[in-house]
């Protein structure tokens, strides 16, 4: 019988195993696997390996490691994954800012098996990684496409390490031209935290705009902070609340006009795909999360990609090697000379770059388009659900359509009864959704949820997940001990301490853990 | 029926259930959904992307021929290292690492993903078991970012500018560090000086060290064993001068080694970093680097520390067990942009095949592993030195890489290493770019992967180039 | 590995103090209570003390926690009366004479009680009544107001009756609290009751972090400490040589002084030069005559809540100081958390010339961390 989603609650509960921690499974003697010897001539002709370590370098003690039995090392980490929530059990659509996409699972065993990548060395003559600098030099040519931009460069692990590297990029762009007078960058508050952070490790000082009712920065505040000190500006668009700046060119054509470059974090690009591209607008460089948007898997954060796209003007200054192709071959290019040189080893993280490869070849133009459309549909529709719900509320630009999420407020339900976001998350998981992406700090808006409803749900997952809210809701008005006491089916409680900064409560490894014990500030499971 | 394409991964692709939702949210069009959207910033039409391949099967051939144009590591014999080395991956790393749990998970809460987190925190406590440290996050994004931010960690413990590196350091990881230091206001900027190295015996010239230490030294890094594959013997005297000098000792390890090789927390690391690619995973064409760094139980050094780190703690249930972010604000997350340089994606998914090859192996396997891949490399230095105008280049004892130095040969290490090529051999890395008076060198690579066969092979291949 | 069996908490010991007469100004018009004058004139037109209510209320709300606290409660009505309508065990702190209660038995009990060691001083009343506990408790023990006077301008109460309880929960149930500080307001009563709005600050205490009853989650303890730190460092390392820096009040200010080695003046101005402290709690003309003599710079914190920057606390600054230094001789410093809390999402300045009030609006930059600015409007 086919459920209605619109009001059937699932009834769910977590795999729950009180695990041991991996060192209390240990019995002396045990072996978890044979590591292979060296051949017997080897060790007749050259002795024993570790013999020839200097005195003051051998080991003395062994590492206190577990000594635990195959079986049962493969039954312990089988039972934690099970105590995990990824986006193939539980439909994601609720971590907003973070696009959870169903990644293919044809992409998945090419990355994780094909040995034509997985057993493929960095440094092998470039004759033999022709088909990996494929993958690279085409990906790129179509994100170049998607973008507008001239030339992208993969080598980031996520999308604050792109951030940085643009960041780099900036700084090294003005020093080329004597420009050292720059030591300013312009963010607004509701831009990922990274737009602030990585080009304050770049050395920069961060000047940040408060929005305005409509959800974004008055264009006169920034021009107020604009000055020669500025060497650019990092913004996303649409925001985190899901609201597009329609006067995004203004804002740049601002910046431009000062002398400063144009940052365009794309991290929120998912729902404006095929729609509007950076190059039009006037960004000079921009980043996208392919650990996002193109559909690889977050990993719990990570391994990911952030590809850091740049007009050509700026190509000269992005990290070595560059791939390039000579007629019917492709190399390495690493005579840069204004290269900020290199920011992560080797060619950063190939197999993402080449599920980036896979997934946009699969949707091709029509299929990329349709992915953005239906996101922000989803977005849309799952606005209308959620604002009926009581107690939420939905903050600046009413009436405005907003473009693939939503930052919602439950500030209203906490005037009601006390209840606010963080204990409304508590219970999801007793409904099978992992729990929702609150905001980055600081928190603009009170009680904050923030959803993003990919192009990969069905409207009955949007109508689920509607309704558990709505049930959440109605919880809190009419029974606050369930939701007090939340949540009640996953595999521990609920974990209240906002944050541990006391020196001897903290305890992030065994053996600290073992110290804190003994010196009585901490207590043993 | 219209000919709209449905795609398997757009599940409102179907015509007939997007109009009833575009009905639902006042929209006659899709394009109404962009109405804040000006329309001169829209694309006109559709953009240019190559023609889409959209059957499973298609896409599936159509990337393995793309991928059949590579050579790997297991048709090839293999001698390549310099910074990702090839190590065996068990079957249970790639069994949990594969899980659709793991891999689709995001940044869910503690008691949801509690299994996450766990790992997390085995994964953390056996490195820091393997290191003798204490503390440690999660994995960074490579070696040459722990280093990075190593150097940055001193910078703000210590109030000096000034790095000691050896020159026999991790190019790459040099190139990224010196990006890494820089600042927009030139004044804050590090500045990264080179140790030279003692040209017999490939380990650390401890007079020019002594001559460069000072009381504006932050830290001095060691590399053990150093990109040249020399075990730095000197190790605990070099962490003495750089402490009693008021700087940071920084130990860049291979954990690999550290069954047989002494743990940097004994002999003296202040901070300790590196890469944890061989730990159960694979090459990847250099795409499973990671960074570690680890520290001392001490809250001058733990408050330094960029990334997320997750500690244990109770639940609401007293007694019961539960693990949660700790020490939050040192981030940007956080804090923007006065936390700690930027976190961010990294390479969460690698602490669970990590923690998973550190459980199967055990105190024994790690020292097995250690003695099978010293046996071997010593046996291939060997074999190889035999050669008539081929040895090893450094007196110093080495772990799995060694220098071999064509220069007798009368060869260039371009021309063998293409001879070698032909006859299947990734016969090891070019030194010239980065040492000069290495020019017909390369560092070559033996892990518990290299079979004597394969060895034998090499001698035989390099015996016959160097004739030819 | 065995679970433990459900430990059992400590107890905790809250003081509890009810200004009974607070609040019966408003209901009967009277803007405020504070006075015998307006209190009897308040009892004459019929109000009833409805503080005893709400703070009956909040323990209600509370009184899961009976085997978790004993209150230290003063005497009579002015707590005793209270505590005794509930199940919760309690001790009496100090004495009440007969008749009317008066500020000088709130500042003797609450005095009382922090000598008792309690871990926290719960109080009803309203901006009056925090400052009287201000003045016997300062920074000392920390507190939790109940909102049940006229005037709520001070960011040490609660947001309403239930939150006040729910805040006493969860104090209760965390092992280990934080605490960040909150400002006193109150605003000049003769003039409020003459028409005009003009809020002062009197005082800091300090309140629990209650991250779950409080509006910002991020908005106290530790990073707001770093924060504040980091607004310091930017403020000294952009001082010049031979300029005069006056150094406003405020808890965003203060560590600018300490930076400095200095000390304050807790609700003054203190000029600096090239690093020494060049006169303590200076009056306007002495600023003024500063101007006349060199560079001048004032180092200003926004007031929360209401976004007050010139006219309220600062008297000080004068429009004519104002005038002779110009805007861009204003250094505000404030945390992002501060400025989220302003309500109308800009600052309001009221310097007594609307002239000069128009010439200050526009978007300034505000030091809010270690090279760290946010651009912020004000209005006239």
């Amino acid at each position: 019988m086919r459920r209605d989603y619109k009001t059937y609650l699932r009834r769910f509960h977590e795999a729950k195993w009180d695990e041991e921690i991996i060192f209390d499974l240990s019995v002396p003697g045990q072996r978890g696997i044979i590591v292979p010897a060296a051949e017997a001539q080897m060790v007749e002709a050259v002795g024993k390996g570790s013999s020839k370590i200097p005195q003051g370098m051998k080991r003395k003690k062994l590492p206190n490691l577990p000594e635990v039995h195959q079986m049962r090392v493969n039954r312990h980490f089988m039972r934690l994954t099970q105590e995990v929530m990824g986006a193939d059990v539980t439909p994601d659509l609720s971590q907003g800012t973070c696009t959870m996409k169903y990644s293919p699972k044809v992409q998945e065993h090419t990355a994780a098996r094909n040995e034509n990548l997985i057993d493929v060395h960095p440094l092998q003559d470039v004759s033999t990684i022709q088909g990996i600098l494929e993958i690279y030099k085409k990906t790129e040519e179509m994100v170049c496409e998607i973008s507008g931009m001239d030339a992208f460069n993969f080598h980031a692990g996520g999308g604050a390490a792109a951030c940085y590297e643009g960041a780099c990029v900036v700084r090294a762009y003005h020093k080329s031209r004597g420009d050292d007078k720059r030591d300013e960058i312009i963010t607004t508050i509701f831009s990922h935290p990274c737009d602030a952070g990585a080009p304050s490790t770049a050395g920069y000082k961060v000047v940040t705009l408060m929005p305005n009712e409509d959800g974004i920065p008055d264009l006169e505040a920034m021009k107020a902070a604009l000055s020669e000190r500025t060497a650019a500006i990092f913004i996303t668009n649409p925001e985190d609340t899901g609201i597009f700046n329609p006067r995004i060119k203004e804002y740049v054509d601002a910046a431009h006009e000062a002398g400063a470059l144009c940052y365009y974090d794309q991290a929120n690009v998912n729902g404006i795909m095929g729609i509007t591209r950076a190059r039009e607008v006037g960004f000079d460089i921009i980043h996208y999360n392919l650990h996002k948007t193109f559909s690889s898997p977050h990993g719990g954060m990570g391994p990911g990609c952030g590809a850091l796209g740049v007009r050509e003007f700026l190509k000269p200054f992005l990290p070595v090697p560059r791939v390039e192709k000579d007629g019917e071959h492709y190399y390495l290019d690493y005579d840069c000379p204004e290269s900020i040189g290199k920011i992560r080893t080797f060619m950063g993280n190939a197999h993402v770059v080449l599920r980036t490869y896979m997934w946009i070849k699969q949707m091709g133009a029509e299929g990329i388009r349709e992915a953005a459309v239906c996101s922000v549909l989803n977005n849309q529709y799952l606005m209308k659900q959620v604002s009926k719900i009581k107690g939420v509320e939905v903050y600046y630009a009413l009436g405005k359509r907003r473009i693939e999420q939503c930052r919602y407020s439950w500030n209203k339900l906490k005037e009601d009864t006390g209840f606010g976001t963080v204990d409304v998350t508590k219970r999801l998981i007793d409904f099978g959704m992992q729990h929702y992406w609150q905001s980055h700090h600081p928190h603009i808006v009170p009680e904050p949820f923030t959803l993003e409803p990919t192009e990969s749900y069905s409207k009955d997952d949007l109508d689920e997940y509607a309704a558990i809210l709505t049930e959440i809701s109605r919880e809190c008005y009419e029974e606050p001990e369930v939701i007090r006491s939340a949540p009640h089916n996953a595999p521990i409680h609920a974990i209240l301490t906002d944050e541990v900064d006391d020196f001897d409560k903290i305890a992030v490894t065994w053996r600290q853990w073992q110290k804190r014990i003994q010196a009585g500030t901490m207590k043993d499971a | 029926m219209s000919n709209k394409t449905i795609f398997p991964y757009i599940p409102n692709s179907v015509p007939e259930i997007q109009e009833a939702m575009l009905k639902e949210v006042g929209a006659s069009d899709v394009m109404d959904l962009y109405e804040e959207i000006p329309k001169e910033l829209r694309v006109k039409g559709m953009l240019d992307l190559p023609e889409p391949i959209r059957d499973e099967l298609g896409i599936k051939r159509h990337i393995d021929k793309i991928l059949s144009k590579n050579r790997n590591c297991n048709e090839y014999d293999n001698f390549l290292g310099a910074g990702c080395a090839q190590h065996y991956v068990p079957a249970v790393c790639d069994e949990i690492a594969g899980r659709g749990e793991l891999l689709t998970c995001y940044g869910a809460e503690t008691w949801a993903d509690h299994g996450k987190y766990q790992i997390f925190f085995e994964y953390q406590s056996m490195m820091a078991e393997l290191l003798e440290m204490d503390f440690l996050t999660v994995p960074c994004h490579c070696g040459g970012q722990a280093v990075s931010t190593a150097f940055c960690m001193s910078n703000r413990i210590t109030g000096r500018k000034k790095i000691l590196v050896p020159k026999t350091m991790t190019p790459q990881n040099l190139m990224i560090a010196k990006n890494y230091v820089k600042s927009a206001i030139e004044e804050q900027a590090l500045i990264i000086e080179a140790v030279e190295y003692d040209p017999e015996t490939g380990e650390m010239d401890l007079a020019d060290l002594r001559a460069k230490l000072d009381d504006k030294t932050a830290a001095v890094l060691i590399e053990n064993p150093n990109y040249l594959g020399v075990i730095e013997s000197q190790g605990e005297e070099i962490g003495r001068l750089a402490r009693e000098a008021g700087a940071e000792f920084i130990v860049y390890a291979d954990p690999i080694t550290l069954g047989v090789m002494e743990a940097p927390g004994n002999y003296g690391a202040t901070i300790c970093v590196g890469d944890l690619h061989g730990l159960g995973l694979h090459l990847q064409c250099g795409g499973a680097q990671a960074g570690y760094i680890a520290c001392r139980d001490d809250m001058k050094y733990m408050m330094e520390f960029k990334e997320l780190v997750d500690g244990v703690v109770e639940t609401t249930v007293p007694g019961e067990i539960g693990y949660t972010v700790v020490l939050m604000e040192r981030t940007h997350y956080a804090m923007r942009e006065k936390g700690r340089e930027f976190t961010g994606t990294q390479n969460n998914l690698w602490t669970a095949p990590i923690a998973v090859y550190l459980s199967l192996m055990g105190p024994k396997g790690m020292q097995e592993i250690g003695d099978t891949i010293m046996t071997k490399s010593q046996y291939a230095a060997m074999r190889f030195s035999q050669i008539p105008g081929v040895k090893v280049r450094f007196t110093g004892t080495f772990f799995k890489e060694f220098v071999l130095d064509y220069n007798d040969t009368g060869k260039t290490e371009a021309e063998i290493r293409q001879a070698m090529l032909e006859e299947k051999i990734f016969s090891g890395a070019a030194l010239k770019e980065d040492y000069p008076e290495l020019s017909e060198c390369a560092l070559v690579c033996v892990t518990e992967m290299t079979t004597m066969e394969a060895v034998d092979h090499m001698a035989e291949a390099l015996q016959k180039a160097v004739q030819g | 590995m065995h679970r433990r069996p459900k430990e059992v908490r400590d107890v905790k010991k809250i003081g509890f103090l009810v200004n009974p007469v607070a609040g019966v100004g408003g209901r009967v018009g009277l803007k405020g209570s504070d006075g015998a004058r307006i209190q009897e004139m308040a009892k004459k037109l019929g109000a009833v003390p409805e503080a005893s209510l709400r703070a009956l209320a909040a323990l209600q709300k509370a009184s899961g926690l009976t085997d978790q606290i004993v209150f230290l409660t003063a005497p009579g009505v002015m707590g005793e009366d209270v505590v005794k309508q509930t199940a919760f065990p309690y001790e009496v702190v100090g004495t009440l004479p007969d008749g009317a209660t008066t500020a000088e038995d709130t500042i003797r009990i609450a005095r009382e009680i922090l000598e008792s060691q309690a871990d926290l001083l719960m109080f009803a009343g309203g901006d009056g009544t925090a400052r009287n506990v201000c003045e016997a408790v300062g920074m000392e023990l920390p507190v939790l107001g109940i909102p049940a006077g006229v005037k709520i301008h001070s960011a040490v109460y609660a947001y309403n009756t239930k939150n006040a309880g729910e805040a006493l929960e969860y104090f209760c149930n965390e092992s280990r609290n934080r605490y960040e500080e909150a400002e006193v307001m109150d605003i000049d009563e003769e003039a409020f009751r003459g028409g005009t709005v003009r809020a002062k600050l009197y005082g800091y205490m300090r309140i629990p972090v209650l991250h779950r009853c409080m509006q910002s989650v991020k908005s106290g303890g530790y990073s707001e400490k770093e924060h504040v730190a980091g607004i310091a460092e930017s403020v000294v390392s952009q001082m010049t040589p031979g300029a005069y820096y006056v150094v406003g009040p405020g808890t965003t200010t203060i560590p600018i002084m300490d930076r400095l080695g200095l000390p304050h003046t807790l609700l003054g101005m203190d000029i600096v030069k090239d690093g020494k402290l060049i006169k303590a709690d200076a009056a306007e003309k002495d600023i003024y005559d500063l101007t006349k003599k060199g560079e001048v710079y004032v180092i200003l914190t926004v007031i929360g809540g209401q976004g007050h920057l010139f006219g309220r606390g600062n008297q000080q600054i004068s429009p004519r100081i104002l005038r002779a230094i110009g805007r861009k001789h204003c250094m505000i410093v404030a945390t992002k958390s501060k400025l989220l809390s302003i309500a109308a999402g800009r600052l309001t300045v009221d310097t007594g010339d609307i002239e000069l009030d128009m010439e200050l609006a526009g978007y300034v930059r505000i030091i809010t961390g270690y090279q760290d600015s946010v651009m912020f409007k004000i209005e006239s």
